[in-house]
Formats: structure tokens, sequence, C-alpha cells
């Protein structure tokens, strides 16, 4: 397939369809519904179910029904509405249900506005919702990688009988690429000999569930579903190192943010101000490894993020207490500037 | 020796967790003799719900998967659009449908989504302990209303099958009770009605029963199905409110 220019959004909606998704819900927001509406068009034609659901609520739960049915299946919305789906994702998680579920995050709290931000960080890698679990967080940074992770996404999902999140953000989502799909067929579905189907008279019935009344019960099912996300850490952790090695500071962020910042580094080089970024790729399993190894050169740590603060959370839980570590960020859906950054960054090496 | 009554097929051979007196057995069977008798316990897919009914995936013998709290029908959506051609229920109680779950309830019935829903009115929250459901009657004591609902306070009980009888999605809304063996034949024809309209695709399809809760009224099984009778079935009245067998103003 040739290159094709696309809205993130778009991308991500046809990566979907490529990656096999049979089964989408969803409820309009800004600034996903490219999302919602490419699929009502394409689903159909492509032999697959588009259904706009009452709410987020019932999005998430048909998710919830689809999945337990042995369906390939994903959801997308926007941060008010990924708060809406908490329950929903938390039982997802505890039922062990695979699903893709997008977020193409805007300022907040509360209804907040429409533009870019990325301050659901705790809400997609601190649980959202409640009890002991953990759900996979893949952070596409151009319209080509959010293709490429919802494909992905599908496979970890399965994989890890999973919700996995496509931690977007409304420039990503609204902006436009060159996207190239390659010709590679989706991969097959998983068995899914737990999925409700009808036991047929061949077997005992299956149950999807969750409730466990008994505490002992209860501790074995999280402790089972610990050691899943201990493999995850084990082996789903990625990130890009963009010139690390030679930096003095080495910055640190996601998404379209990572973008600015590297701009940033192209700017603070022709001033002779060596700077890295490492860039997670994986939200949730954080990269704590590239932070553990950086060199003797690098003499701090600027975390940079369109939210108050909150991946500076993990940033500093890596370092753990070996560099200083700072933020820079703007919020309520305004976009970083590189200068912003480059000043930013001079401050804190004494730098004119 | 010729057996003159067996378990039906259709329940496991789990022992229910229901008090002495509940009906949510006596329903549960139905559900499960009908399955057997339309031939379709091998194909469906039940969505349980939170309340009492939680672990009717333990007694109901069909593939279940569980629902949050008044989700079910939006999770039994989900299971149909996967599986149009299979049978697809929810079981829930009156906090869960008429409370909790008002939205994912009319917009099923709105969708005409082709699934049967077993509405279990029992007037009051069961599994958490006597409090007040939308269903309580006028002036029946419960935890959250010491001194009896109350209608300045409370708003009167909702009328869920009559209200799910205006949406134009629905195809067959019937109440019924389980009070008397009479009632039960009836409860039964009912939930036979309801699936065989499923599979016809006519719509969205409900059968409310209502139900005894002896633990929550404080009363003795026998009084509950008095009680019932005397206090839910005047308010609650048992008709066909919807049938595709009648045309309705489009
Ligand atoms: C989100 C959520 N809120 C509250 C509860 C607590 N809860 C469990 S069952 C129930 C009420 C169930 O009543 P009903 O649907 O009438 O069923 P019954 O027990 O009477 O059969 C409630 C409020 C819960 N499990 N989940
Ligand atoms: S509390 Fe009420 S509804 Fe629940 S099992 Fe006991 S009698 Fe039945
Ligand atoms: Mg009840």
């Amino acid at each position: 397939m040739a290159k094709m220019l696309m809205k993130g959004n778009e991308a991500l909606a046809l990566a979907a369809i490529r990656g096999g998704c049979t089964h989408y819900f969803g409820y309009p927001i800004t600034p996903q519904n490219e999302i919602t509406e490419y699929l009502a068009r394409e689903m159909p034609k492509a032999g697959r179910v588009f259904l706009q659901a009452e709410s987020e609520i019932a999005a998430i739960n048909m998710v919830v029904g689809a999945s337990a049915a042995g369906g390939r299946v994903m959801t997308s919305s926007s941060s008010p509405g990924i708060a809406l789906m908490q329950e929903g994702i938390s039982g997802l998680a505890a039922a062990e249900l695979p699903c893709v579920i997008v977020n193409v995050q805007r300022g907040g709290p509360g209804i907040g506005g429409i533009q870019p931000s990325q301050a659901d960080y705790y809400q997609m890698t601190r649980g959202g919702g409640n009890g002991d679990y953990s759900i996979l967080a893949l952070a596409p940074a151009t319209v080509q990688e959010s293709a490429e992770m919802i494909r992905d996404a599908f496979q970890l999902a399965d994989k890890y009988r999973s919700p996995v999140f496509i931690a977007s953000d409304g420039m990503l989502g609204q902006m436009m690429e060159p996207v190239e799909f390659g010709d590679t067929q989706p991969t097959l579905m998983a068995e899914k000999p737990w999925a409700v189907v009808g036991h047929g008279g061949k077997r005992k019935p299956n149950t999807v569930k969750t409730l466990a009344l008994d505490p002992l019960v209860l501790e074995e099912m999280n402790l089972a579903r610990q050691k899943k996300y201990a493999q995850m850490i084990a082996t789903e952790i990625r990130y890009e190192n963009f010139q690390v090695d030679t930096a003095e500071i080495v910055l640190c962020a996601y998404g379209s943010t990572s973008r600015i910042v590297k701009n940033a580094i192209d700017l603070l080089g022709q001033e002779k101000i060596a700077a890295g970024l490492i860039r997670p790729q994986t939200l949730w399993p954080f990269p704590d490894a590239p932070f553990q190894n950086l060199s003797k050169k690098c003499r701090r740590v600027l975390c940079v993020e369109m939210s108050c603060g909150q991946m500076i959370d993990d940033v500093r839980l890596a370092v753990n207490g070996r560099l200083p570590v700072d933020f820079f960020g703007r919020t309520g859906g305004i976009i970083p500037a590189p200068e912003e950054i480059v000043g930013q960054v001079k401050l804190l090496l004494g730098r004119k | 020796m010729t057996v003159v009554f067996s378990k039906t097929p259709g329940l496991t051979e789990n022992e229910t967790h229901y008090c002495p007196g509940c009906t949510h057995g006596t329903i549960h069977r139905l559900v499960a003799e009908v399955l057997v008798e339309l031939d379709l316990l091998e194909d469906t897919i039940g969505c349980g719900s939170v309340g009492c009914s939680v672990l009717s995936y333990n007694y109901l013998n069909v593939d279940m998967v569980e629902s949050a709290h008044g989700r079910a029908p939006a999770v039994a959506t989900g299971v149909k659009r996967v599986h149009p051609d299979k049978p697809v229920f929810t079981y829930q109680g009156d906090g869960d449908l008429a409370s909790i779950g008002t939205a994912e309830i009319v917009h099923a019935a709105h969708r005409g989504e082709k699934i049967t829903t077993i509405f279990v009115n029992n007037a009051i929250y069961g599994m958490t302990g006597g409090q007040m459901a939308p269903t309580t009657l006028i002036g029946q004591k419960v935890t959250t209303a010491p001194d009896g609902r109350d209608i300045a306070h409370s708003g009167m009980p909702l009328r869920m099958s009559e209200m799910l009888a205006q949406v134009p999605g629905s195809a067959y809304i019937e109440r019924v009770s389980v009070h008397n063996p009479k009632a039960v034949r009836r409860a039964k024809r009912a939930i036979k009605k309801a699936f065989t309209y499923q599979m016809e695709r006519k719509g969205f399809t409900m059968v409310e029963v209502l139900s005894t809760c002896p633990t929550g009224w404080g009363l003795s099984p026998i009084d509950s199905l008095k009680w019932l009778e005397e206090n839910m079935i005047p308010y609650y009245p048992l008709k066909v409110f919807r049938s595709p067998e009648e045309d309705y103003p489009q």
C-alpha cells in the first residue's frame, strides 16, 4: 500500500479495521470524533460491526459483552468519556477480557476543554477504576506510530487477555501526516475457549465473571494477575532514546510533546548545549531502565508534559534520587513551544 | 418405574443460595425449562446482574457473563452483536434495572435489541439488606425509608413495563407473577413467548416477574406470597403491555 495523508484519528480507525477489529462501540466526544465517524462509514463495508452507544458507560459495557462473546473489540473516547468508563475498564481487567481503548486526551479536569492535553496519565497508569490492576498503555508520537500501535495493541490484548490503552492526544489525533500501512494481513485472533458462545451441549457452561466473595480466592486471583503484569513489565516496555548518551540534560516526554521536545533539543544543539530525550512508548509499564543507565555526563533530568506534572512521578521513581528531576509543562490545552523548553533547560543548567 | 418429574437439565446441580421462600429460584427454573423446551439451551448466552441473582451463572446451565450493576442490557447488546443468531438474555433485579440501569434498559429497548430481559421486581434491594428501590410501594417500610415510602419525598413507584411499552423498539412486554401455581404457569408462557419473539427477531422483549423477598420484607414465605398478591398486583397489574400480535401506532 502506498503512503496516504491521514489525520491521526483516521489512521487509528483504519489501522483498527486492518488489525482485524470486528466490533466497535463508541459515543461522540471531541477531539476523537473522526475515529467514530470513520468506523461508522467503513466497518459495515468491511463486514464488521459499528454501534453508537447511548453513553460511554454503555459503550464500555458493550465492549465487555462483545469481548466475552469472542469478538475483537475496540472503543475510543476522550478524557471525560474515559472517566465514565472506569468501572467497565476495572471489570475488563478483572475478567481478563481483551480489548483496545483509545484515549485522545483533552484538557481537564471536569468537562475541561477540547484542546490537546496529557492530563490523563494518572487515569491510565494509576488504575483509574477500583482495585489492583494495571493496563498496558501505548503512547504513539506520530500518525504512523498510531497506526502501528493499534495493530500491536490488538495482539497484546489477545496475548495477555487484557485491555490495552492507546494514549493519544488532541494534537496527534487532529494532525495530518503521511502514513503507510504495509501489506501485512491482520494476525488471527487467539483461540478463546473461555468465551461465552453457547456450550453446545459439549462442555460445562463458561462463565466470565469477576465476583470473588472469598478473600482467599480473590487474593489468589489478584496475585495471578500480578504475575501477568510482571510478565508485561519484563517483555513489553518500549521507549526511544534520542541523543541520550552525550546529553548533559535528559528530557523525558511522550506523545506529541516529545516531538516539540525534539525541536527544542535541536535548538539547544545550535547553542552547543547537549540535551537528549527519553521517550516512553509504553506509559505502563514505564521504562525505568534508561533512567538507571544514564551516562556520567548527565547532570539533570527534565520532564515535559501537557499537564501539571503526572508522568514526573514515574520519572522520579526511575531516577530514584540519583539526579535532580524537574518539571516543565503547559496545561488546559496549551501546547508548549520549543523556545519555552529551551528557556527552561538553560535556566536549569545556569546558561544564558 | 416411570419418571413423573425430574429436574430440568436447564439448571445445574448446584444448590441455590436464595433465602427460604424467595421466588428467584422459581424464576430461574422457568427460564431453564423454557430454554430446554424451545431447544435453545445449547446456544443461549446469559448476562447476569448485580443483586441477589448475581450468582445466577452457577445455577443456569448456559454460558454466562457477569455484568456490572445495571449494565446487563449493554453487555447483552455486545454479546448479541457478536452472535446475532443466538438467544441472549439478561436477568436483572428492580434496583439493577429500574434504578442504576435505567439508561441501559431504555436504550436496549429503543434500539430494538433482539434480547430477552427477565426483570425480577421484588420492590426492594434484596442483596444489600432491604433498602428502597424505585419500585418500593407507597408506605412500604424499608431500611432507607424507615417510616415507609413517602410520595413527597421519593415519588411514586416506577412502573417499568408500562414505560418500556411506550418505546418503539419494544416488541413484547408482559408483567407476570409467581405467587401461586396458576401465576407460575402464566409466567412460564410469557417467558416462552419472549424467547420465541426474540428468535423471530421481532425486537426487544421483556418479562417483568413480581417476586417475593421474605427476608427484606420481614415476612414469612407464606405471608410474602399473600403480601405480593394483595399489595403489589393492585399497583403492578399483570398484563401484556405490548405484543407483536397487536398493532401499535407508529
Ligand atoms: C456500582 C455498584 N453500586 C452499588 C452496588 C451495591 N449493590 C449490590 S446489589 C444492589 C441492589 C440490588 O437490588 P435488586 O436489583 O433489586 O436485586 P435483588 O437483590 O432485590 O434481587 C446494590 C445497590 C454494587 N454492587 N455496584
Ligand atoms: S434477600 Fe430477598 S431477594 Fe435476596 S435471596 Fe433473600 S429473599 Fe431472595
Ligand atoms: Mg430487588
